[in-house]
């Protein structure tokens, strides 16, 4: 059974439909990545499946269970498993980086403090920023509070992890640092659902790549098919363009 | 004239007529720092009701956005008038006092509703959307996130209203509360020259508002300074 | 309590002239402020340090200070003196001396935020001074004050009620004198409420629209 299994969505901004029979299946420990162009609808896709959007039509499954996103007890339970890393990392600028990190365990989610307490200290560590957990987000550089970010989001525990363009807001020399963060927890068999520019990473790092333009998936198989052997003309003339840098 | 203006100030400033400008003074002060007070706690539930999302809060908020809306386009003086005549037809029997109280509140919540509201709403929306994926009820992301990096931009127009509050104060004087400007008024009826009666009273207006509005400014440049704390 | 509007409400051209002359004050106390606000910010920036000093303690001076009691001041004070105005004229002047020095603040706010940059671009392009004021200066300048001004001015417009204490006719003269004679004090009040709601609304409205398109400002309405 596929942790994420995701039949005939549809979504729409008001009268302009933004995304269309979007079919997509996610298997437990894939890492699932999503490259298309500006406006293709990747990030809508995300924040449909986060509850961010709410679908028109179609059905979202977890873990077998289906997703209603009308309901904000199903929104509130899906929540609850899931963790969404933003590309303006979001975070809260009044907290330290510890404090960003506990504070959706121990005051939202009840979990006892001493414990949530060294899970993030050993996460912040593990993203490289054990030594600044004093610090405030605007003391830090935009790849330190992206990976913070991605810190926060671990605390979670989470079964999906969703990343969306965490790297677009960063400055070029700050990118390597997060995507090394995210080749590391790739390492760990978290399932992931990446959203991506950085196409030598994507084809690195990801199971699938799902290739997507003008809000439906046109494409989708493993990165070796999709680079270096797409089937669709879209996605053929959208990778010579991209590999040619 | 400088002889009789001599023995004048000294009249003036006798004991008694020292007296009952100072009581003036201080029921102007509690007039204005109830009115602030109140009018801050007032406005703060005003303000959270008007920044909920839910449908059903949707009545209450278009009632908190009505009342900031009409008190803030309403004079001072016909605030008090109606509330003054509002409470004699009510047989509600509230001393003069008591209704300069109670206008004072009902204006001040609303102005400080406004500057409150508009704080809440400065903070950048993503901080509102990281803590809903994070399932952060409305009032626990007020709580942790929000309120704490609004209360800077709260303060300084905060201040600025408490300043041109203490002014519009004056105008209780006109329904009978022995404030400030009425204790000018009776020593002007007393006989005293209205040079130094209201030269005085501008005087002590000053006194209590300036050191206010300079506080006001420091606070501002020092919260400009440091950041989003 | 029941209320009887009909009184009232059948004496609205009197309260609607009432609303006028309030405005006839705004308008006038704003005009002549701002022309003492202009002078004022003027010295401030390029004036001689004495004739700072005195402008600046004028301005803390009154905006420390109620309006009421100013007007008090000059309506009760000046007599002593000789000098009598009349109701109207010491609300006038009592506004215009208020206005001045908020209208000031605003403007010298103005001053201040002219960018260097812009104008060292236009004296690079060969700009004279007096387009570099007509083209870079000004449509800056006039965008940053309208919103503060706008606010200020529906402020005084509120502002305007306290003349009924002196015998000045305007709305809240009228209103207090219909309610004296009819006894419908709440009924009146009320009414006169949501004129000055009224007019207060009218007059963003329009001032949002110059606004929109004489100064490319944009002011809230509601």
């Amino acid at each position: 059974m596929p942790q994420l299994e995701i039949v005939d969505l549809k979504a729409s901004y008001g009268p302009h439909t933004v995304l269309e029979r979007i079919n997509l299946s996610v298997e437990k420990g894939e890492i699932v990545s999503l490259i298309g162009p500006s406006g293709s609808g990747k990030s809508t896709l995300l924040r449909v499946l986060t509850g961010l959007l709410p679908p028109e039509h179609g059905t979202v499954r977890l873990n077998g269970k289906l997703v209603n996103y009308a309901d904000k007890a199903a929104v509130h339970a899906l929540r609850s498993e899931i963790a969404i890393v933003f590309q303006q990392y979001n975070l809260f600028q009044n907290m330290t980086v510890l404090d960003n990190v506990m504070i959706t365990p121990t005051r939202i989610k009840g979990w006892p403090r001493k414990q949530v307490e060294e899970h993030a200290i050993g996460l912040l560590t593990r993203v490289g920023l054990g030594h600044r957990l004093k610090a405030y987000p605007d003391e830090l550089s935009g790849g330190q509070q992206q990976r913070v970010a991605i810190a926060r989001a671990l605390a979670l525990k989470p079964n999906v992890l969703f990343l969306d363009e965490v790297t677009a807001a960063l400055d070029p020399e700050l990118v390597t640092e997060v995507l090394d963060t995210v080749r590391a927890l790739a390492l760990e068999g978290i399932t992931m659902f990446i959203v991506s520019h950085e196409m030598s990473f994507v084809r690195e790092v990801s199971s699938k790549v799902v290739f997507m333009a003008g809000g439906h998936v046109i494409e989708s198989g493993s990165p070796q098919q999709l680079f270096d052997a797409p089937q669709e003309a879209r996605t053929r003339e959208f990778v010579g363009k991209i590999l040619r840098h | 004239m400088f002889a009789s203006s001599q023995a004048e100030i000294a009249q003036l400033f006798s004991f008694y007529n020292l007296l009952l400008l100072l009581e003036g003074f201080a029921a102007t002060l509690v007039l204005s720092a109830l009115g602030c007070f109140a009018g801050f706690l007032a406005g703060f539930v005003v303000a959270i009701v008007r920044v909920t999302h839910s449908r059903a809060m949707a009545p209450l908020r278009a009632l908190a956005f009505a009342y900031c809306f009409l008190f803030r386009r309403i004079p001072f003086l016909v605030t008090l008038m109606l509330v003054f005549f509002a409470s004699q037809s009510s047989k509600a029997n509230l001393s003069t006092f008591a209704v300069a109280s109670l206008s004072v509140c009902l204006i001040a919540s609303a102005y400080l509703g406004e500057i409150i509201r508009s704080g809440l709403e400065s903070v950048h929306g993503n901080q509102w959307e990281a803590a809903q994926t994070m399932n952060f009820s409305t009032f626990e992301t007020l709580r942790f996130v929000i309120v704490p990096q609004a209360w800077r931009v709260v303060v300084p127009p905060t201040f600025g209203f408490f300043v041109m509050f203490i002014k519009d104060t004056a105008l209780a004087s006109q329904i009978g509360v022995m404030e400030l400007t009425s204790a000018g008024k009776v020593l002007t009826n007393k006989g005293f020259s209205s040079w130094l009666v209201y030269g005085t009273v501008l005087a002590l207006y000053f006194v209590m508002s300036y050191p206010l509005s300079r506080l006001g400014k420091r606070l501002e440049k020092k919260l400009a300074a440091t950041r989003n704390r | 309590m029941t209320l009887h509007f009909e009184p009232i409400l059948q004496q609205w051209p009197y309260l609607l002239g009432g609303a006028w002359l309030s405005l006839q004050i705004a308008v006038l106390a704003f005009a002549f402020g701002m022309v003492i606000g202009l002078v004022c910010a003027s010295v401030l920036r390029y004036g001689p340090v004495f004739l700072r000093r005195a402008v600046t303690a004028y301005v803390i001076f009154a905006t420390n200070t109620p309006q009421l009691v100013q007007i008090f001041f000059l309506f009760f004070a000046l007599p002593e003196i000789g000098v009598t105005l009349s109701p109207f004229t010491a609300v006038l002047i009592g506004a215009t001396f208020n206005a001045g020095a908020y209208l000031c603040e605003i403007q010298r706010a103005g001053f201040n935020s002219v960018r260097l940059m812009e104008v060292e671009a236009a004296e690079v392009l060969g700009f004279s001074t007096m387009q570099i004021v007509r083209h870079v200066i000004l449509p800056h300048v006039l965008k940053v004050m309208f919103p503060p001004l706008s606010n200020q001015f529906i402020v005084m417009t509120l502002g305007t009620s306290m003349a009924s204490i002196f015998g000045v006719e305007e709305l809240t003269g009228r209103t207090y004198n219909l309610s004296s004679q009819t006894y419908l004090s709440v009924e009146a009040f009320s009414v006169a409420a949501v004129l000055y709601i009224a007019i207060t609304l009218i007059a963003t409205f329009a001032l949002a629209i110059v606004g929109r398109y004489v100064c490319r400002a944009k002011i809230k309405v509601l």
